[in-house]
C-alpha cells in the first residue's frame, strides 16, 4: 500500500529537483550584493519550509491518532516528525553557511527566522527521547501524539514571538505582497520548493513502506514458528501486520 | 459531583499536602535566592538593571518553576493518586484545572518571596508602587503560561523513565515565547533611567500564549490519563 508507485514518485522527485537546481545554477540571475553565495537560498529556504510543514503535518496526524485510535496515524506522525528533524539539521547547516557568507557569522541572534527555527528544532529533538523513555507502546503512542499536537501549535506562535522581538535583517523571501523575487529567481525557487516537498513525500513513503514490510516479515517469521521476535525497547511505533 | 466541586476538592488536596509537608514552595524559593547569588558571581555584578535585571529575574523564576513542575505529580504517581482519581466519577480535565491552579498559586507564593529578595539583593533601581503594579501584571500573565505548560508537560514527563530530564527539555523551549515577552515587558520597568510603561504588544503576546496553550492543554490533557 505504501510501496505502490514509488518508482514514478522517485523519478518525478529527481526530475523536479534536478530541473530546479539546474535553473538555479545556470539561468537564475546572480544576487546583486551577495553574488554566488546567495544560490544556497534555493536549498535552504525550501528545506526550512518543508521541515516546518512536516512538523505541522505530524501534529495533524497526531490529532487524527487521538481521535480515531488508529495506530497507523501514530506511525505517520512519527515518520513525518523524524524526517523533519533530519531536514532541520540541513536547514541549520545551510543557514549557518549562508549566514557566514552573507553576514560573516555562523549564527546570527538578531535574525528571528533562524532563531525561531533553532528553538523549534531543539523542541522536536526531544521527541525521540520522549518516545524512548516510555515503555508501554500504547502509552508511548498517546504521549507522543500529545507532544506532537502541542509542539505543532507551538511552531507558528514561536515564530510570531521571535519575529516581534527583533528588527529583522533576514531577507523576506515571501512577503505579504506575494514575493519580492524577480521572475528569473522565482521559477527555480518554486520548483525547488515543489521538489523538496516531493522529496519529503517520497522519503516518507519509503520509510512507511519499510516499516510495514518489516512488520509483515516479522509476522511471517512468527507464523513459520521462528523465534517470537522480541522487538526490544524502541522509540519507533510498533506496526502490527494484518 | 460537579466539576467545580471536584476542582475545589483536588485543589484543597494539593494545598493540604503542601501545608502538611512543605516541600515545593520552600524548595523553589530557596533555589531562587541561591540562583541570585550564583548570578551575582557569575556576572560579577553587585547590582543589575534594565534588560539584564529582567533576564536574571526571569531565568531564575523559570528554572525554579521547572523544579516545581518536576515535583507536581510525584505523589500522585508514587502513592497512587492517579488511580484514586481515575476511580472517581469526575471529568478528567478537572485534574488539569486543579493542578494548574495549584501550580499557579505555588508560583505566586514563590514570587512573593523571590521578587522582593531580588529587589533587595540585586536590583539597582528601587521599585515604586507603580513599578510593583506593572511587574505584578506581567508576573501574573507569565505565571498562567508557565503553570499551563508545567502542568501539561509535567503530566507527560511523569510516566517516562527519565522524567526530570524530559521535563525541562520540552518545557524550556516551549516557554521561550513567554520568556521573550516577559523579559521585554519588564525590562523598561526595571530600568535605572526611570521606569517606562508596559509595552502593549508583549502583554498581548503573553495573553495570546496563555489562551492558545490553555485551550490546547485543556483539550489534550485527557489523553495523558487513560490507563
Amino acid at each position: 500500500m505504501y510501496g505502490t508507485r514509488l518508482r514514478l514518485l522517485s523519478t518525478l522527485t529527481a526530475a523536479v529537483l534536478i530541473t530546479a537546481y539546474a535553473l538555479a545554477a545556470f539561468t537564475a540571475p546572480l544576487d546583486a550584493d551577495q553574488g554566488f553565495s546567495q544560490k544556497i537560498f534555493y536549498v535552504h529556504v525550501p528545506m526550512a519550509i518543508v521541515a516546518l510543514c512536516g512538523f505541522v503535518f505530524g501534529g495533524i496526524m497526531a490529532i487524527q491518532h487521538l481521535r480515531t485510535r488508529d495506530p497507523s496515524y501514530d506511525l505517520k506522525s512519527y515518520v513525518a516528525i523524524h524526517l523533519s528533524v533530519v531536514l532541520g539539521v540541513g536547514v541549520l547547516l545551510t543557514g549557518g553557511i549562508w549566514a557566514r557568507a552573507a553576514w560573516g557569522v555562523w549564527f546570527e541572534w538578531r535574525e528571528p527566522t533562524l532563531v525561531s527555527f533553532l528553538i523549534v528544532f531543539l523542541l522536536y529533538c526531544t521527541y525521540q527521547p520522549l518516545r524512548f523513555s516510555i515503555e508501554d507502546p500504547d502509552r508511548q503512542a498517546r504521549y507522543a501524539s500529545v507532544f506532537a499536537i502541542t509542539a505543532g501549535a507551538f511552531v507558528p506562535l514561536n515564530f510570531l514571538a521571535v519575529r516581534l522581538a527583533q528588527p529583522y535583517i533576514h531577507p523576506r523571501v515571501l512577503n505579504d505582497t506575494g514575493g519580492a523575487l524577480p521572475t528569473g529567481m522565482k521559477i527555480p525557487f518554486y520548483l525547488a520548493l515543489v521538489g523538496m516537498a516531493l522529496l519529503f513525500v517520497t522519503l516518507w513513503k519509503y520509510e512507511m513502506a519499510h516499516k510495514h514490510s518489516r512488520a509483515q516479515l516479522r509476522a511471517l517469521r512468527r507464523k513459520l514458528g521462528g523465534e517470537a521476535a522480541g522487538a526490544g525497547r524502541t522509540a519507533a511505533p510498533q506496526v502490527h501486520a494484518p | 459531583m460537579s466539576s467545580g466541586a471536584a476542582i475545589a476538592a483536588l485543589l484543597r488536596k494539593e494545598l493540604l499536602l503542601e501545608r502538611r509537608v512543605p516541600q515545593v514552595i520552600p524548595g523553589m524559593a530557596l533555589f531562587s535566592v541561591v540562583t541570585y547569588v550564583v548570578f551575582r558571581f557569575g556576572l560579577d555584578r553587585t547590582s543589575v538593571e534594565g534588560s539584564l535585571a529582567a533576564g536574571v529575574l526571569w531565568v531564575t523564576l523559570l528554572f525554579a518553576a521547572m523544579l516545581g513542575a518536576n515535583r507536581l505529580y510525584v505523589t500522585d504517581h508514587e502513592e497512587g493518586g492517579f488511580d484514586g482519581f481515575l476511580l472517581a466519577p469526575v471529568d478528567r480535565t478537572t485534574l488539569f484545572v486543579a493542578k494548574a491552579l495549584a501550580f499557579g498559586l505555588f508560583l505566586v507564593l514563590v514570587e512573593i518571596v523571590a521578587v522582593p529578595a531580588f529587589a533587595v539583593l540585586l536590583l539597582g533601581p528601587g521599585l515604586g508602587a507603580a513599578e510593583v503594579g506593572r511587574l505584578a501584571a506581567v508576573l501574573a500573565l507569565a505565571d498562567v503560561g508557565i503553570a499551563v505548560i508545567g502542568t501539561l508537560v509535567g503530566a507527560l514527563a511523569i510516566q517516562t523513565r527519565a522524567r526530570d530530564l524530559i521535563l525541562p527539555l520540552i518545557a524550556l523551549p516551549m516557554l521561550v515565547p513567554v520568556i521573550i515577552s516577559a523579559a521585554k515587558a519588564t525590562a523598561p520597568v526595571l530600568a535605572a533611567s526611570g521606569a517606562g510603561g508596559l509595552p502593549g504588544r508583549w502583554i498581548a503576546l503573553l495573553c495570546l500564549y496563555d489562551l492558545v496553550f490553555g485551550l490546547l492543554a485543556y483539550a489534550v490533557f485527557d489523553f495523558l490519563l487513560e490507563d
